[in-house]
């Protein structure tokens, strides 16, 4: 850890994961892929009736969910693995 | 359409749940309750201390809004795939929201910020600023209120809760709202709290029910698209189908967006993220709210299976109109047998509440905080804060029910397109605020009034050729608007706001060639990471009673 906690605050011992992990870059995938609308504007292959469009769609929800798990447990505090605690 | 003979069931069920809700909103002030309820950290964020199950319901309650559980079915029986936008709009606010409203959160938690507007004020060192932030945000809101109410209308206006009178039509909303705006006034933020629990539940079991038995009544999925297709192929529109066209692909995208970068600027949601314990709360909820996203896409899909049951919806209030907001209504009172259609009432009729009572707590904190105690009082305590926010929020009740009952509807539903657009333009101040101090105070002014005309001006020249209306009539713009060569709409909002950052950017760099003094900033680099338990927070909050990290799983404290 470097910065900003010395002197007049007196910290915890433990470290805090900051923001600059660059696992928040994986973040950028959830909100572009939604955006890209010649990926899903189909009709065909429909899944139990369900139009590409609405049944894929429907998936990037899991995307979504999957990728801010994965982010928020690489970035958490008290993360234990050093590679998080670096800097962008 | 039949009375109210026929729907006694349905009133019956519909009156004791929401009765049993307003009594839990009464019940709320005691519900974790602080040593000291005057204070707004109490009574306008929950003391600033939920956890991940009362956060997760909280802001779930908070964004779905009854309002987006009639109108966008509505939107996709009238028009198709282009108001499927809802559900791209809310998988790409979750990420935005865990990059950018963690920091707000920090900075928040250490220096005692209530609004955004608290947090300009404070990062750029200019009210004038904070006001502006501060007034788009109450505009913004107010009518996103109303619009709770044409919800609840289009519930009771189904069950033939109706009248001869423009008085005695709008009587039960009239009754609803006084009995919301007691408990809210009286309990602050831990009353849709509290309550968003049973509205969801009602709602998750209702549309489970709903998309399993529904289907099979009605053929099956593939035959439910086929029908909405077959409709889409009849229909004369150029726009609706089953999947986008050519020229509305950019709007899809562009709506989507700006909806998703207007959500997390709204005032509201603020309250709901400022109101959780600590960062990690915020964080895991990013990944457990998308299970509303999934709801939301499987409400939206009502507006289908409406069509392939051969739904009417009711007249509007105009003769000759129709009122679409009624399609998910009618078809739950065709389909479903009368007690379980009750209780799809009553799940639409309290989710009204939570958000409204949210809207009306956020609108009455910028009041307080950025109008109240910057101009009119600058040394009032706490207590004289909570006070006012309290008295506040029945005055924004008031002008919602009145903007309802004495003027069209649709003006309300109008006020809330030119609504997203407009809190849209504290993007710049907020939002990238909180990244980064390069833009000048003046240049985020300017910013503003350039992206805030813009975008009026595009909202103006939209006309509705479903209505006749000529101006204000939708909120995608053609392109050929601005002489180009080309029949695509894109959403005003994110032209606007485009704009803005443009403005906001330039004036920036010629005010500090001119070397215009540019304040301070009353932030520290370190305040954005800031968690609970930090030594330097001001403001002491509510003490936690467990070590949250010794906990990982959501554990509320009932």
């Amino acid at each position: 850890m470097s910065d900003h906690q010395s002197g007049a605050h007196e910290r915890p011992a433990v470290v805090k994961a900051k923001d600059k992990s660059p696992w928040n870059w994986l973040l950028f995938v959830p909100i572009v892929v939604p955006l890209l609308t010649p990926l899903f504007n189909h009709d065909s292959p429909r899944l139990f009736g369900f139009p590409t469009f609405y049944w894929l769609q429907l998936a990037f929800i899991a995307l979504g969910v999957g990728t801010t798990t994965v982010v928020y447990q690489m970035t958490k505090r008290r993360a234990a693995d050093p590679a998080a605690e670096k800097r962008r | 359409m039949s009375g109210m003979g026929d729907h006694v069931t349905e009133i019956v069920i519909f009156t004791v749940l929401f009765l049993l809700v307003s009594g839990m909103g009464f019940v709320a002030a005691r519900w974790r309750a602080p040593d000291d309820m005057a204070h707004l950290d109490e009574w306008g964020l929950g003391g600033r201390s939920f956890g991940g199950w009362i956060t997760w319901f909280l802001v779930g309650g908070d964004l779905y809004t009854a309002y987006t559980f009639v109108a966008v079915p509505a939107l996709l029986f009238g028009a198709g795939a282009a108001g499927f936008f809802a559900v791209p709009y809310t998988i790409i606010i979750y990420p935005l929201v865990f990059l950018v409203l963690v920091r707000l959160w920090s900075v928040s938690h250490r220096h005692g910020f209530v609004t955004p507007a608290d947090f300009v004020r404070s990062r750029f060192q200019s009210p004038t600023l904070a006001l502006l932030v501060a007034i788009t945000g109450i505009v913004a809101t107010m009518p996103y209120i109303a619009l709770q109410l044409v919800g609840i209308e289009a519930v009771l206006k189904t069950m033939g809760v109706t009248g001869e009178s423009a008085f005695a039509r709008h009587l039960p909303i009239i009754v609803a709202f006084a009995i919301l705006a007691a408990y809210t006034y009286q309990s602050g933020l831990r009353a849709p709290a509290l309550i968003a629990f049973v509205k969801d539940t009602l709602i998750y079991v209702v549309i489970l029910v709903a998309i399993l038995y529904l289907p099979y009544k009605l053929g099956g999925w593939g035959a439910i698209f086929d029908a909405a297709d077959a409709k889409f192929d009849a229909s004369p529109a150029a726009g609706d189908g089953l999947l986008l066209t050519a020229n509305n692909q950019w709007q899809y995208v562009t709506l989507a967006l700006g909806s998703a970068l207007a959500l997390f600027l709204y005032p509201h949601s603020l309250t709901g993220v400022l109101a959780s314990r600590n960062r990690d709360v915020i964080k895991r909820n990013m990944s457990a709210l998308p299970a509303y996203s999934l709801l939301l896409g499987l409400i939206a899909l009502l507006g289908y299976m409406a069509i392939a049951a051969g739904v009417k919806p009711l007249p509007g209030a105009s003769p000759g109109s129709v009122d679409s907001n009624t399609v998910v209504p009618v078809l739950f009172d065709q389909q479903f047998p009368s007690w379980f259609a009750g209780i799809a009432f009553a799940a639409i009729g309290i989710g009204a509440l939570v958000p409204a009572a949210i809207m009306s707590i956020a609108a009455a904190n910028l009041f307080t905080r950025n109008i109240y105690k910057e101009y009119l009082k600058r040394d009032a305590t706490p207590a004289q804060e909570a006070n006012v926010s309290k008295i506040t929020s029945l005055v924004v009740k008031i002008g919602a029910v009145a903007c309802i009952v004495f003027l069209d509807p649709q003006f309300s539903i109008d006020l809330q397109l030119i609504g997203g657009v407009i809190i849209l333009q504290t993007l710049p101040a907020v939002a990238l605020g909180i990244y980064t101090r390069w833009f000048h105070r003046g240049g985020l002014i300017t910013g503003w009034l350039a992206g805030m005309g813009l975008g009026m001006w595009m909202l103006y020249q939209i006309p509705n050729p479903a209505t006749g209306r000529a101006h204000f009539g939708g909120s995608a713009f053609p392109l050929d608007g601005f002489g180009l060569p080309t029949s695509k709409t894109v959403y005003v909002g994110l032209v606007a706001v485009a704009v803005n950052l443009l403005v906001a950017a330039l004036v920036t760099l010629a005010l500090r060639a001119a070397k215009v003094p540019d304040g301070g900033d009353g932030t520290e680099p370190d305040d954005y990471f800031a968690d609970e338990g930090d030594p330097r927070v001001t403001v002491p909050a509510q003490p936690a009673g467990t070590d949250p990290d010794l906990d990982p799983a959501p554990s509320p404290k009932v």
